[in-house]
């Protein structure tokens, strides 16, 4: 068994706005290995990204309550001092933003804000070891000619490239956990597959974990080995991605990967959604977030709408899901839809 | 870059002559005769057309304003034999009025001006930025509110107002500082300061008020920057992330305005120092208007207007050494 390097337990942010208490989390837990990938998905606002951004701690401190716990190297993330937390930041975990364009710095030299990266945990290193890092650091990312481009600034490199420079500066400490919040969303689809074929390889290299945040299927389908999908703030469905594919135990689910195209779709020239919208996660929808939306909420009733389900193991397999359906109906209405 | 700073100048000179052409055009067509200004009331036509020559304005316009272009360069010469005078370069002209060269009375004018500029841009940037830092970082709190205040009560009121105010509480009503009487810092520098203090502070609380605003805005702005999250996200510290993430943001309009707002107030600044009774080149220029002294509000106009040309160029160089994406393009 690998070693657990990260240890959510119970994480439920939410945010004081003048609307209203968001309620942006609730009750997510997951335990992340050495070199394993979890995939989290969903559609906007279901909470991905501020689960991200609570694991180090990024939520804006003034209107965000978190509650929970996020153990990484044994230290409490969510109960720390700022030291501490400084401490972990950058070094125990990482993170990847989504748009390459805006998270560089304008002002500095790409190589100065490696650089900083990595002086910000080694404050002894001289500054050659410090360019030798970056240089090194800036070849392993695929920059040609480092030596000459460290001195470039971010607007002179492509998309994909500052892509690649924002994950120089993520992994320059060699970080345990990498976070990715939709790393290739704003890229090329082209420039997409090489950026994660480069977060791959250097997983293989160092043996980290990543948690790759996208509402993206295919993306997920190809790097990550479990997955998380959540919806309205909650874990709806805890699968590999073997299963979530094979398998899926959730109505969500099901009308998620309903709604994966396919050529056939394209020339009959009609996509298949889930019909209605997303909630509002200031009035989450009471019991399951899902019930207004769900074509089986009919068929098992008020439980639905007064009672949030549990996760559970479901009993074909090692999937979990949070529904209200019986075992035996969700895996063979898991069937069907697959089939579809 | 060096090529950019020469193209910036060249096209300055450009600008300035044709500013310094339709100055020129603009008080030429004024219906005063400036020779018959040249003596008091019981002028005899004679002496009048004597002065006209002297002076050149019996000349067409064009010559005119040529002449006063080569003055500039090579000073200028007034009259012939006993009554022969002139003005060395750079001339600006000679003020009938105040029996002077332009330029000395500029000479004179413009230290207290200078200085009346510098003391209030100090204080206002330090006022400015130091209270919108504040404001950004207590977004929504009491100081926040307190620099809102400030900054609709300091872009709302008119300078002669606030000056006046406090000329008359400081002064007159508390009796703390004695009537300003400006003196030279170098003699008397007590009384230098005694002077200066009252317009240093409202010209520098008037001003700062944009400050504050422009610094709040572009910090806030830049908190919510990416990058500035991937700082965090390094385990910066926060007086580290401020500093060379935000504060840096937040700097380059925030230069943009106080290099063209400075090189404004050297111009002369009319308001304050007439309220303050101080001898500026603002006083300067307002005494010109009043005796319809040509040559010196000619002279006062082209001084402002260099600066304000000059500070142009100077904050574009500025921009493109604060910015490394201007500097490549």
């Amino acid at each position: 068994m690998a070693e657990v390097v990260l240890s959510v337990r119970n994480l439920s942010v939410s945010f004081n706005t003048p609307d209203g208490v968001v309620h942006a989390v609730n009750d997510v837990s997951f335990d992340l290995q050495a070199g394993e990938t979890l995939g989290i998905v969903g559609e906007s606002g279901s909470g991905k990204s501020v689960t991200a951004g609570s694991l180090m701690r990024l939520n804006n401190s003034v209107t965000a309550t978190t509650t929970g716990s996020v153990i990484v190297n044994g230290v409490d993330v969510l109960n720390c001092t700022e030291d501490e937390v400084r401490g972990i930041r950058g070094q125990d975990i990482a993170m990847v933003f989504q748009d390459p364009l805006s998270a560089l710095n304008p002002y500095y030299s790409v190589g100065a804000q490696i650089a900083e990266a990595y002086k910000v945990h080694h404050a002894d290193a001289s500054k050659d070891e410090v360019e030798q890092v970056v240089i090194d650091m800036l070849k392993k990312v695929g920059i040609p000619h480092p030596e000459t481009r460290l001195h470039q600034y971010p607007h002179q490199f492509s998309g994909g490239m500052r892509q690649r420079i924002v994950i120089a500066i993520a992994l320059v400490n060699k970080p345990k956990v990498l976070i990715a919040d939709e790393p290739t969303t704003a890229l090329d689809v082209t420039v997409q597959a090489q950026i994660l074929d480069l977060m791959i390889d250097l997983q293989r290299e160092t043996n980290m974990a990543i948690i790759l945040i996208t509402h993206d299927l295919g993306v997920v389908a190809e790097v990550a080995r479990d997955v998380l999908v959540m919806y309205g703030g909650r874990v709806v469905e805890k699968a590999s991605i073997n299963d979530l594919f094979v398998a899926p135990t959730h109505p969500y689910s099901w009308g998620l990967l309903g709604a994966v195209s396919s050529l056939e779709d394209l020339q009959r020239g009609h996509l298949k959604t889930i019909a209605g919208t997303p909630p509002s996660l200031i009035s989450i929808p009471s019991g399951c977030a899902f019930h207004p939306r769900c074509e089986f909420y009919e068929g098992v009733g008020s439980r639905c709408s007064s009672e949030v389900p549990e996760l559970r193991t479901i009993s074909s397999g090692k999937s979990m899901s949070a529904c209200h359906l019986d075992d035996a109906q969700i895996v063979s209405i898991g069937k069907r839809k697959v089939l579809q | 870059m060096y090529l950019f700073i020469a193209r910036r100048l060249f096209f300055a000179v450009l600008l300035l002559l044709a500013v310094s052409l339709v100055t020129y055009l603009l008080f030429s067509v004024l219906p005063v005769d400036p020779a018959a200004l040249t003596c008091g009331k019981n002028c005899k036509p004679d002496l009048i057309a004597a002065n006209r020559v002297r002076l050149g304005y019996d000349k067409p316009v064009l010559e005119q304003y040529w002449l006063f272009l080569k003055g500039i360069f090579v000073g200028r010469d007034y009259g012939m034999g006993q009554a022969a005078f002139s003005c060395p370069a750079p001339s600006l002209g000679y003020s009938f009025s105040r029996h002077q060269c332009v330029t000395t009375l500029i000479g004179k004018t413009f230290p207290v001006t200078a200085y009346l500029s510098l003391g209030a841009f100090v204080l206002w940037m330090l006022i400015g930025i130091g209270s919108g830092a504040v404001a950004a970082l207590n977004k929504g709190k009491w100081q926040d509110r307190l620099a809102n205040a400030f900054t609709a009560v300091g872009v709302s009121l008119p300078t002669f107002y606030v000056g006046l105010l406090v000329l008359f509480s400081v002064v007159i009503w508390l009796g703390i500082l004695p009537f300003p009487h400006y003196a030279s810092p170098f003699e008397d520098p007590i009384a230098f300061f005694q002077a200066m203090i009252l317009p240093w502070l409202t010209l520098a609380v008037l001003s700062a008020a944009s400050y504050t605003r422009l610094t709040r805005n572009g910090m806030l702005e830049a908190m919510n920057e990416d990058f500035v999250r991937l700082g965090v996200a390094k385990g910066l510290k926060r007086s580290v992330i401020l500093r060379k993430y935000v504060l840096r943001s937040a700097l380059v309009p925030i230069v943009t305005i106080a290099g063209l707002d400075f090189a404004a107030l050297l111009g002369g600044a009319i308001i304050t120092e007439s309220v303050f009774t101080l001898p500026g080149m603002g006083k300067l220029s307002i005494r010109a208007v009043v005796e319809s002294d040509l040559p010196v509000l000619v002279g006062t106009t082209m001084v402002a207007a260099v600066f304000i040309v000059l500070a142009n160029v100077l904050v574009d160089i500025l921009y493109g050494v604060l910015d490394p994406r201007v500097r490549t393009k």
